[in-house]
């Protein structure tokens, strides 16, 4: 914590106010995390809530008053007659959710793991460090959708659709944990040997409070890149998985559900299905990915 | 050379068994193999007599010999939800994504490099911006958005080409070919675009930095001043150099290639291994997960040790310093 504090006392803000991309990205984030946050309350329609829908206003298209119903959605309706604004709206609920949980999952795994190895050493390292390398050849994704595929098998039947998201948080998390791990270990390798952690040792101090009160502190900048960018990769991973029915599950639809839906209105002409959640992804991505990248440059004192 | 080698292959093998542990813990361990296989009406002794056929009974370490030694032979079992073998399955399905893979593979190579090269040339022209914009909104893309545009613009709107499905296809043995008829050859466009996107955008940034790289050095300003044409100044000499790292991102990228077919498959209904794969996840059938899994750890491994022991052989700098590449 102490890393974000004098990040935040010295230039970091001022570094941020001067750059136009940073600001429209967190904007951006900022609107769609709370719209996410507070969907219940700002959503036009509940897409959960069969009562309040009207199967009349089915296919309304966006901006123009139901043919039937003379009802107007902003962004149209699906089959049944579901505001698309509401649904996109509670689909980032689950996205984001998703994808900030797997990441802070992926990032206690990884940073205690590479601690571990850094400073522990010896065959500890080695298996954490081997693991991570068989782990490594593999895309992230492919492991993600093995995970999902072996907790659906261990978990019983009538809880799938209740574990669905947990299961995929668990899975995407295990993914992406390599990353953090190798950073955190490097970092660990080259703090290990000052002087500060060896007046430390002298003191006394036990391995796990230097690792957690000296080290972290020291290793925490990379872990912050590392763990937007890999915010932007979870949540399309999320949608990917989702997108492929193997993720979130139709009674709780992500924003990768929602295009998975809609891809089966293409053909018919009902493109506002399709169209509106992907954009929303899209935004969402490249917003988080935008900002990972100035982040990477404002912590990083050489490019200053 | 031979111990790195040695080594190399030792730690293929390592990882090889590594996931072969792992898809024998799937069948082991994921839902009981005796539920699958025998309908409501057994008895005790059923249940008995299979667990003994299937040796069930025995302690796990032989139970996973076991199965390593008919995985070695291709005996994954029967599929859950298909009831028919599972390596028959996988051989049905194997062509449609190597050609598919094949094809993209290609694609993103050829352009990829081609784009690279004419970009780091041109790097003030109006099109290598243009180019370098469009690489930078298909990296950000997802590559199942990529696959839904190119239907709605090809298939929906201007109805040209196919959007699902491999066309026809001509058996040729054990192996069914898309490239031998038209509407084999036309479907196979738009997923080849959607899964080679990525890797083509991935080459040619990076071969576009490499060969601006190269052209600042100064043997190339020595070769332009022997008075050598542009064409052999490019090509010959700078392409040359930085064939190294695009080699080892080539090579890596080729392994991604056939897992990301999952999504293109998914997205285009290609009748291919990752649409199987995605199918069994589905319907929870360990033995198409177990038996996908390890095919594709033998290709990826085999891919990684061609990549590097290719690496080890182009670059000369290896042979005296082989401590770089052992971490």
């Amino acid at each position: 914590m102490d890393a974000l504090r004098r990040a935040w006392q010295s230039d970091f803000l001022w570094a941020f106010s001067r750059s136009p991309m940073a600001v429209v990205s967190f904007l951006l984030v900022l609107i769609m995390v709370l719209g996410a946050a507070l969907a219940p309350w700002i959503a036009p329609h509940n897409p959960f809530d069969p009562s309040t829908l009207n199967l009349m206003n089915g296919f309304s298209k966006p901006m123009e008053p139901n043919m039937i119903t003379g009802d107007v959605f902003w962004l149209g309706t699906d089959d049944q007659g579901r505001d698309v604004f509401s649904s996109i709206l509670y689909g980032m609920r689950i996205s984001l959710f998703v994808g900030f949980t797997a990441v802070a999952f992926a990032m206690v795994l990884g940073v205690s793991l590479g601690l571990l190895a850094g400073y522990v050493g010896g065959w500890v390292e080695g298996v954490i460090m081997r693991i991570a390398d068989v782990q490594l050849t593999f895309p992230a994704i492919l492991v993600a959708m093995l995970i999902f595929g072996v907790a659906k098998g261990i978990t019983p039947v009538h809880l799938r659709d209740q574990m669905a998201i947990w299961v995929l948080i668990i899975a995407i998390g295990l993914s992406d944990w390599v990353q953090f791990a190798r950073v955190v270990r490097g970092a660990t390798l080259v703090e290990k040997n000052k002087e500060y952690i060896q007046a430390a040792r002298l003191n006394g101090r036990r391995p796990l409070g230097i690792m957690v009160l000296h080290i972290l502190p020291n290793v925490l900048n990379p872990v912050l890149v590392i763990g937007t960018i890999s915010l932007a990769l979870a949540i399309i991973a999320e949608a990917t998985l989702s997108f492929l029915g193997v993720g979130a599950p139709p009674t709780k639809p992500s924003l990768g559900t929602l295009i998975r839906v809609g891809q089966g209105y293409l053909f018919s002409g009902e493109w506002w299905i399709l169209f509106f959640p992907a954009v929303t992804l899209l935004v969402l991505a490249l917003s988080v990915n935008l900002l990972g990248d100035w982040l990477r440059d404002a912590l990083n004192p050489k490019l200053r | 050379m031979l111990a790195y080698i040695i080594r190399r292959v030792f730690q293929s093998v390592i990882v090889l068994l590594v996931v072969g542990l792992v898809a024998f813990s799937m069948f082991r361990y994921v839902g009981d193999p005796i539920d699958n296989m025998l309908g409501q009406e057994r008895t005790d002794a059923d249940i008995e007599r299979l667990r003994g056929e299937l040796g069930l009974d025995q302690q796990a370490p032989v139970q996973y010999v076991k199965f390593l030694r008919s995985a070695l032979k291709g005996n994954f079992g029967v599929s859950y939800r298909q009831g028919r073998p599972v390596a028959t399955i996988i051989a049905e399905r194997l062509p449609a994504t190597l050609e598919l893979a094949f094809v993209s593979g290609l694609m993103a190579i050829v352009l990829g490099v081609t784009l690279g090269v004419l970009t780091a040339i041109y790097r003030d022209g109006f099109g290598s911006h243009l180019v370098m914009t469009l690489s930078l909104i298909g990296v950000s893309l997802p590559t199942f958005l990529i696959g839904i545009l190119l239907i709605y613009l090809f298939s929906v709107e201007l109805n040209w080409l196919p959007s699902f499905g491999r066309g026809d296809v001509v058996q040729l043995g054990f192996w069914s070919t898309g490239f031998l008829t038209a509407s084999g050859l036309k479907a196979l466009i738009l997923p080849s675009i959607t899964l080679g996107l990525y890797q083509m955008t991935l080459i040619m940034r990076l071969v576009r930095s490499e060969m601006l790289e190269v052209l600042r050095q100064e043997y190339i300003r020595f070769a332009r001043a022997r008075g050598l044409r542009d064409k052999a100044v490019n090509f010959r000499h700078a392409l040359k150099n930085t064939l190294v790292p695009v080699i080892t991102v080539t090579g890596l990228q080729l392994g991604a290639i056939i897992a990301f077919a999952i999504i293109t498959e998914t997205v285009f209904q290609w009748p291919g291994v990752g649409l199987l794969f995605i199918n069994a996840i589905q319907f929870v059938d360990i033995p198409v997960m177990a038996a996908y899994l390890m095919l594709i750890s033998v290709m990826f491994v085999g891919i990684n040790l061609i990549v590097d022991l290719l690496y080890y052989a182009i670059d000369p700098r290896l042979h005296t310093d082989n401590s770089a590449r052992a971490h």
